[in-house]
């Protein structure tokens, strides 16, 4: 629960607020870049949420902007904060994108849904597609709003009705992002896979869909031999479409969706993968005159898959100079700026092994710190066709009970470099 | 279309010739223009807007549903500067309340709620209690929300007027929405209110858990929240109710699985089987886990709360401890948590994997990090017997890297080690030795001349190791001053000849040369002893070199009662502080275990004043038609 909700510039000054309890000061506010730069002169560790003088400010950024709650009580901090993101959601899929420039422009419209968004500090409607049904940014006449969508009250508060298409189609998008850690010595520290299946749904009317995947666990509930491989996922998180008593009970997972795009669910998976791209780094240091770096990489999967866009990330001192490359496959470039080396392979073939070598110059004055500032080498990279866990989606069954009309399922899969797929350096 | 250029500074009449002139103005275009300058000059808080108090009103009853939006905001943000020019718009709003748009009514309620004037306040009472009832789930809704925000601005008369009587009937709605609504008003209300508080039964709260799927992700964050009302009677009612709650563990959003996990925690108070407790909290597991794959605020809170939950059943997530390595682009807070729970689920069994991965965070760039890295290498040594010899190899390590700061954590925490482990690992001495003049912070420089005088006849030099550091004992901090006073008092005890001239030097200093009571104090304390007991040496050295308690790193643990009472409070503020609610949030209610014939008291001794709250006044909520409240 809220007391008041604030945008800010990233210097702490106020855009737009509202007031929500009338508990709280509002000249709290001009406390925040202070309490802000006082806590980061203190320490480098300053939290979402603090307090000061009884109030406690909760806050996130975005972009050029804070957005900043405020509240007297012991509110629940994480209703506000995860409200404090979807709010940044709305107004982003309302304007495209929200930055400072976007309060300005749409100052109207953004205190209506504020008044929407919240009632007296709590959360009541986010989902953009059905405040969209009734805020919209024409201006509009008072007898063409008789009342509000029935999905703001309505047990399916994501859907409305009487929505129509000539073709009814559903897109379906299994997409694995892999983290991993890889030690100096070139042990894995960590590795997970986190799923996330996204929908894109042009269906009319009301329709029940459910959903089959090669999950372990219903594969044993129904005492059904599983042909071929299936998967056991770690913890498994839903759309709130998803019935959940249903799932728990037969693993099931059925639900009427929220038209367009959105994300049915997300999974993660601990098993220790193979990394699916492997990097050694070998490191010799010349101090005072050069350093040089021979980097091998390997893709550990399938011939018949591809890597595409694979970027490898090598940190060097800050001072280095006159990079020289070698490589058989690919381009390398310095980036000063990050201090870094960058190797691109457009296409990188299962199996394949390529090598690059680097040497750059160091000045010859000595640093009086050794070179502490240790980063690790950072992977990047996509396999269209390819899940890493072997999930597969059996089957998508549509059933619109009043229109039964034919519906077309697609399903493409594909495997990316999760935001932490890094290798220390030695 | 940009609306940004409304953002020039308006002058008072100009606006007011706009909103004012008899001018044609079809669609009311003009007038729309200049309420939008109205409200972008108010966002800007240019205080000359005020002034067109009276000309905004006017506006409020022309047709259109974007002014009226516009009057509304005017109307909220200034009313209390004009309290009497306000009321003036109150038989419009009134009006809207009837309006045949539900959306119409809403509005205006959510407008006069939130104006807390009295005029306001008395006339919402008659029309709120019609809008409880309104045919829109919508408004009814609203009014929920309506009451509690005119009980915050007037509580007595909304107890006089039957208005929460009138919220009460809402939890029996049909509409999940509203029920949610009306629960999340008066958790509101109750939150605060000395005289009432909310009471759930077994029946009523059975049939929240079965509506939770059908409302929104907010509205479920209400009814759980509601749910810590429960007293659950028996012990087989709680369990199953906690069963029936789970699924909520796989919703998406993490103040539902919060939620969720706070009150499977506080149910697991009112079961008796311990291995089914064991069976619900392993479920927690993994959607925590995930929940660390969130936005980093997110992450944060989840920490958080995972380090609380940890505490009472470690278990939970023993060997999955390989989660809460930290990422290289952590930002620090979530780096300094992680390490937190790292070092509170470090056992025998992962030692050397946390050793290592410690080590590896000593050599990062952010200062504070790597000093809470190194501390806590100190700290495992301590925690763990059988892993000393591992953690001081490692530190010593670090010791090596002659890095200022890490130099100077480490020699606080291998003092601390010394404590724990005396006669024992006194080699590092030694490598300590080197490294003497890196030490320039207080808490280093004491705990290094702690281990001087600890040590002084085992170390060769150690009188001329003491006797450098009292060259600028004046220019010390007290803290330092008081450690070098009883170290020399130590060296002179164990090595009276090279002690003898430096012990008379410091005694000075610390009697006759000091405005420091504490210094001065002590000083004379060891005069004393060492000129009254002369004759016998034998006692001075038991004073002063006696045995010292044990320490462990047990005290940094929160105690029982306070993780007790925050595990009731997970995904709030003073879970994320650790902080018991009563030290930080003045004036309200602490959540405690309500008595029950369930309730299970093995850990007891619980039963101090204060902890159970008795409630004075009996304005319980009385039970009509199979109420959700009772007393």
């Amino acid at each position: 629960m809220a007391s008041a909700i604030f945008f800010l510039d990233l210097k702490g000054k106020p855009l737009l607020s509202r007031n929500y309890r009338g508990d709280v000061p509002m000249s709290a506010v001009d406390k925040f870049p202070i309490l802000l730069l006082d806590a980061e002169e203190e320490s480098s560790v300053v939290p979402p949420c603090f307090s000061h003088e009884g109030i406690n400010y909760l806050y996130i950024r975005h972009s050029n902007l804070y957005l900043l709650a405020l509240t007297k009580r012991n509110s629940n901090a994480a209703e506000i904060l995860l409200f404090l993101h979807k709010v940044v959601q709305v107004l982003t899929e309302y304007f495209k994108e929200l930055e400072e420039e976007s309060i300005r422009d749409n100052f109207v419209i953004i205190y209506e849904l504020l008044d929407e968004l919240m009632d007296f500090g709590y959360p009541q409607t986010t989902e953009t597609k059905i405040l969209k049904e009734y805020i919209t940014q024409q201006s509009h006449q008072l007898e063409v709003q008789p009342r509000p969508p029935i999905a703001v009250t309505n047990a399916v508060s994501w859907r409305s009705e009487g929505i129509r298409y000539r073709k009814n189609e559903v897109f379906l998008d299994v997409i694995e992002s892999v983290n991993l850690l890889v030690s100096s010595t070139g042990a894995v520290l960590r590795s997970e896979i986190l799923g996330s299946i996204k929908l894109k749904c042009y269906l009319s009317g009301m329709p029940e869909l459910r959903l089959g995947l090669n999950d372990r666990v219903m594969f044993e509930n129904s005492g059904r031999s599983s042909r071929g491989k299936s998967i056991e996922m770690e913890d498994v998180k839903f759309h709130q479409c998803v019935r959940l008593s249903r799932f728990e009970n037969d693993r099931t997972i059925s639900f009427i969706p929220p038209d367009g795009e959105f994300e049915l669910m997300s999974y993660r998976l601990n098993t220790q993968v193979k990394p699916l791209i492997w990097v050694d780094c070998a490191v010799q240091m010349h101090a005072g005159s050069r350093i040089e770096f021979a980097i091998n990489a390997r893709a550990q999967f399938k011939r018949r898959s591809t890597a595409n866009n694979v970027e490898i990330t090598i940190p060097v001192p800050d001072d280095a100079d006159t990079p020289k490359f070698r490589t058989s496959v690919g381009t390398v470039h310095y980036a000063p700026e990050k201090a870094a080396i960058v190797w691109k392979i457009k296409h990188f073939g299962g199996g394949k092994e390529f090598t690059m070598r680097a040497e750059l110059g160091l000045p010859s004055v000595k640093e009086t710190d050794p070179d502490r500032k240790k980063r690790p080498i950072s992977v990047k990279f996509e396999i269209p066709y390819f899940t890493t866990s072997g999930i597969q989606v059996r089957y998508l069954k549509i059933i619109e009970p009043k229109l039964q009309y034919p519906s077309l399922p697609w399903v493409r899969y594909i495997t990316q470099s999760g935001d932490d797929y890094t290798v220390r350096l030695p | 279309m940009s609306d940004a250029k409304f953002f020039a500074k308006g002058k008072a009449a100009e606006l007011r010739l706009e909103l004012t002139s008899d001018k044609k103005d079809k669609n009311y275009t003009r007038r729309k223009t200049a309420l939008k300058r109205i409200v972008a000059n108010m966002t800007m808080n240019n205080n000359e807007m005020i002034q067109l108090f009276p000309d905004v009103l006017d506006c409020i009853k022309l047709d259109s549903l974007e002014i009226k939006k516009m009057c509304f905001l005017y109307l909220i943000n200034y009313c209390r500067l004009k309290p009497d020019l306000a009321n003036k718009a109150l038989p419009v709003l009134l009006d809207d309340l009837r309006d045949r748009s539900p959306l119409i009514r809403a509005l205006s309620l959510r407008t006069v709620s939130c104006i807390p004037l009295p005029a306001f306040n008395e006339a919402l009472v008659d029309p709120l209690s019609r809008l409880l009832r309104d045919p829109d789930p919508y408004v009814r809704k609203t009014a929920a929300f309506g009451v509690a925000k005119l009980w915050a601005s007037d509580a007595s008369m909304v107890e006089k007027s039957g208005l929460i009587e009138g919220v009460n009937q809402l939890l029996v709605d049909s509409n999940p929405t509203v029920v949610s609504a009306g629960l999340a008003a008066l958790t509101d209300i109750t939150d605060k209110s000395e005289g009432m508080k909310l009471a759930i039964g077994y029946q009523d709260a059975s049939k929240l858990v079965q509506i939770l799927g059908d409302c929104n992700e907010w509205s479920q964050t209400y009814i759980l929240s509601a749910l810590m009302a429960y007293t659950p009677q028996d012990p087989a009612e709680a369990l199953l109710m906690a069963e029936r709650l789970s699924p909520r563990l796989q919703h998406s959003n993490a103040s539902v699985v919060l939620g969720t996990i706070r009150v499977i925690l506080y149910l697991t108070h009112y079961i008796s089987d311990d291995s089914a407790i064991q069976g619900l909290v392993k479920r927690f597991g993994p959607p925590l886990v995930t929940l660390l794959s969130k936005p980093h605020e997110i992450q944060y809170v989840a920490l958080r709360n995972c380090f609380l939950i940890l505490q009472q059943y470690p278990q939970i997530l023993q060997n999955d401890i390989k989660v809460f390595f930290c990422k290289y682009n952590d930002p620090i807070y979530i780096k300094v948590t992680k390490l937190e729970i790292i070092f509170l689920l470090a056992s025998e069994d992962n030692i050397k994997e946390i050793l290592r991965e410690l080590r590896e965070y000593a050599s990062e760039i952010d200062v504070q990090f790597v000093r809470k890295a190194v501390r806590a290498i100190g700290k495992l040594a301590i925690k763990i017997d059988t892993a000393a010899r591992d953690c001081i190899d490692t530190l010593l390590d670090l010791v090596a890297t002659r890095v200022s700061y890490i130099v100077q954590e480490a020699t606080v925490v291998i003092k601390n080690i010394f404590r724990k482990y005396p006669n024992k690992y006194e080699s590092i001495i030694s490598v300590l030795c080197k490294n003497l003049d890196s030490l320039d912070e207080p808490e280093a420089k004491a705990a290094m001349v702690w281990i001087i005088g600890q040590y002084a006849d085992r170390i060769e030099n150690s009188d001329e190791l003491l006797d450098e550091f009292l060259f600028t004992f004046k220019e010390e901090t007290i803290e330092v001053q008081l450690a070098l006073l009883t170290a020399t008092v130590k060296l002179f005890i164990q090595r009276p000849a090279k002690g003898q001239e430096l012990v008379l030097q410091v005694l000075k200093w610390s009697t006759e040369e000091t405005d420091n009571p504490d210094l001065r104090d002590r000083g004379y304390m060891y005069w004393r002893l060492l000129s009254s007991s002369s004759g016998n040496a034998d006692i001075t050295r038991q004073v002063v070199m006696s045995e010292k308690p044990a320490i462990s790193v047990e005290s940094d643990k929160l105690d029982v009662r306070t993780i007790e009472e925050l595990s009731l409070n997970i995904g709030s503020l003073s879970a994320i502080y650790l902080k018991p609610v009563s030290q930080i949030f003045k004036g309200t209610k602490a959540r405690h275990l309500e008595q029950s014939p369930a309730l299970r008291r093995s850990d007891s001794n619980f039963e101090s004043p204060g902890f159970y709250q008795n409630y004075t006044a009996a304005n319980y909520f009385s039970t009509t038609g199979g109420d959700l409240l009772s007393d």
